[in-house]
């Protein structure tokens, strides 16, 4: 059992002139096997969340903790919180030339699990997960993201999230720039390691709709830098009728 | 006729425009060759050709000086030749065919290599040959600062088929020419490899003459030196020959690493491709690429294509790149060219970390992954396995 938790977490980044606080207390538990859906306009600081967590060097926390089991995520490197069991699914993932995906993802098993994977099962492994998301066996010679399409970008997303076998995986807005057929797919994928490996998911979407396939057990509303509401499944459906001009009236 | 032009990244350096000093030239085929120490003065560094160099960190390249030890058995450089059987090896006196055929001296320091150079070696690769071992030159510096002439002509006879690795090691000033005549149908590879140690300067003209359905690849393997500057340029001597320039560099702190290359495409139905990559890192590791293109009139059908990219790793190294290309027939399958350089992107970096690498290792993928192109065009393994090699000296001399 693994716990993630977030507590009165403050994030800014640096502007033009000054700085600018986007996170102002966040307070958040996640646990294994819990699927959470973190829901909420566009620049309510969701992805800041994502990558702030993740480490990326261009949010400063100011004050709060992260911790998973009780240790200081904060302290790590964006790798030891790699190798510690968080795992993070981009909304733009970066292109990495002359890499190609096989090298890219044997590379990344080898480090998570601190040793090369067995060749032939992992062979497989891959083989297995690609087909699982309808990505076609050439794809693996391909270099990393360079080329890909808005929907292989995401399958191989969550095609690592498979083969690394994170305890914790935050979904920074997968669904998004998805069709019908893509976002089924990908939400097989994200189903699947729930089911195998009890991975807890942090799930940041700004609409309703990947929330059909991947079922939440938590809803949090996210307004101005903080969870302005919390729920279960249900809160979800409200706020895909209503949208999300209730809250933005009260912070008006 | 297709006109790629990487236009977001191409470089033109706007200095040269408007400093005076630098006349361009009318035509790039107009710059003056001779064999006439006397037709090159010592350059003072505002030329067109010179603009980018240290030349006042060279002037004991330039003098019209012997090699130093010449005829005493301890000369500043010593050459080695390991060669198949089937290779001739003699020499070449200055005026001896086909020695002048393929190189006309066209700057200070080829001049006076070419001057300076009584007996130049001459390897003779016969007709239909096809050699089942590479032909190996050692050229090795005995003392920093001490002054090395060379000149060597390689030879490959109509429909042979060879593999010359040049070699340059140690410590010496040397200027080398290296003359290559790629005979009708033979299929030519030369790689020069660079491997001084950190004191030597080394200037070099490398000319080739492709003949009628010809192959020729010029792999030039930057790495160690103080100064090195690889002129590698091609012309045609028939129609259907194809010519690959491929270069790799990596420039450390202080060094200065410079290759340029003429296509002249004079004859119709020829190609060229030029591709240089090159990574820097440290105070003033300075590298420089000018890659001039020239289609003649007489050159319809060709089809060229001209690249070079750099990585610039860290703080305080500087990449100058230059493409040029010069059409005067429209009459052609294609022409284009393509220069960037850019900065070490931190955001590869933490999309690699986030997936558990660590930074070290994450930065040495991105570096090989640039690389990764151009070396799998090189195609010689033990060449490929030399420049991986070394790629990770490089890299693990800047994290420690």
């Amino acid at each position: 059992m693994t716990t993630l938790e977030i507590r009165d977490l403050h994030v800014s980044v640096e502007i033009e002139n000054g700085t600018k606080e986007i996170l102002k207390g966040v307070n958040l538990t996640v646990k294994s096997g819990e699927t959470h859906a973190i829901m909420g306009p566009n620049g309510s600081g969701k992805s800041t969340l994502a990558y702030s967590v993740a480490g990326h060097p261009k949010y400063t926390v100011t004050s709060g903790t992260v911790t998973l089991d009780g240790e200081n995520v904060l302290a790590m490197t964006v790798d030891q919180r790699a190798r510690a069991g968080l795992f993070l699914a981009m909304q733009y993932p970066v292109e990495v030339p002359g890499v190609t995906v096989s090298n890219f993802l044997r590379t990344a098993k080898t480090a998570i699990d601190g040793e090369a994977p067995k060749l032939r099962h992992w062979v497989k492994d891959v083989k297995v997960a690609m087909s699982n998301l309808r990505m076609d066996a050439e794809f693996a010679e391909r270099n990393v993201n360079e080329g890909f399409s808005g929907g292989e970008k995401k399958r191989h997303e969550i095609l690592q999230m498979e083969l690394l076998h994170p305890k914790m995986a935050i979904l920074d807005e997968t669904d998004s720039g998805l069709d019908v057929d893509a976002l089924r797919v990908v939400s097989e994928g994200v189903n699947r390691a729930k089911e195998s490996t009890d991975v807890g998911v942090l799930l940041i979407t700004h609409y309703t709709r990947i929330l059909r396939y991947i079922k939440p057990d938590f809803v949090h509303v996210f307004v101005d830098g903080r969870v302005a509401e919390e729920g279960g499944r249900e809160l979800a459906d409200r706020l895909e009728e209503e949208g999300y001009d209730r809250f933005l009236k009260v912070q008006a | 006729m297709s006109l790629l032009t990487d236009k977001a990244t191409t470089h033109t350096d706007p200095s040269s425009l408007a400093s005076g000093a630098a006349v361009p030239d009318v035509s790039r085929g107009a710059r003056k060759t001779s064999f006439d120490v006397a037709d090159f003065p010592v350059p003072h560094g505002r030329e067109e050709d010179w603009r980018f160099t240290p030349v006042d960190r060279l002037s004991g390249l330039f003098t019209d000086h012997p090699t130093d030890g010449l005829g005493t058995g301890s000369e500043a450089a010593s050459v080695t030749v390991q060669a198949p059987d089937e290779v001739l090896v003699s020499t070449l006196a200055p005026g001896d065919a086909p020695r002048g055929t393929a190189l006309v001296p066209a700057d200070r320091a080829a001049v006076v290599a070419s001057a300076q150079t009584e007996k130049a070696l001459h390897l003779t690769i016969p007709a239909e040959a096809e050699l089942a071992e590479p032909v190996r030159l050692t050229v090795t510096g005995h003392g920093a600062g001490r002054r090395s002439n060379g000149h060597c002509v390689i030879e490959a006879k109509h429909h042979s088929k060879a593999m010359v690795i040049v070699t340059h090691e140690g410590s010496a000033d040397h200027t080398g020419n290296l003359e290559v005549i790629v005979g009708d149908g033979a299929d030519l590879t030369v790689v020069t490899l660079q491997q001084w140690d950190d004191d030597a300067n080394h200037l070099g003209q490398h000319d080739a003459l492709v003949g009628n359905s010809a192959t020729y690849k010029h792999i030039a393997v930057t790495l160690g030196g103080a100064i090195v500057r690889i002129n590698s340029n091609v012309r045609y001597a028939g129609s259907g020959g194809d010519a690959t320039l491929l270069g790799v560099y990596f420039a450390d702190a202080g060094q200065h690493l410079e290759h340029r290359s003429f296509v002249d495409h004079n004859a119709p139905h020829c190609t060229s491709h030029v591709t240089y990559k090159g990574a820097l890192q440290g105070q003033s590791a300075h590298t420089v690429w000018v890659g001039d293109v020239l289609i003649r009139a007489e050159a319809e059908g060709i089809e060229t294509y001209e690249q070079n990219r750099n990585l610039v790793l860290t703080d305080g190294a500087r990449a100058d790149s230059v493409p040029n290309l010069e059409i005067e027939t429209g009459e052609i399958i294609g022409a284009g060219h393509a220069s960037s350089t850019g900065r070490f992107d931190d955001e590869q970096l933490f999309y690699l970390q986030a997936r558990g690498i660590p930074e070290r290792d994450a930065r040495r993928l991105v570096v090989r992954g640039f690389f990764a192109d151009v070396v799998s065009k090189i195609r010689v393994p033990e060449v490929v396995d030399a420049v991986m090699e070394a790629i990770e000296i490089e890299l693990s001399q800047a994290t420690e």
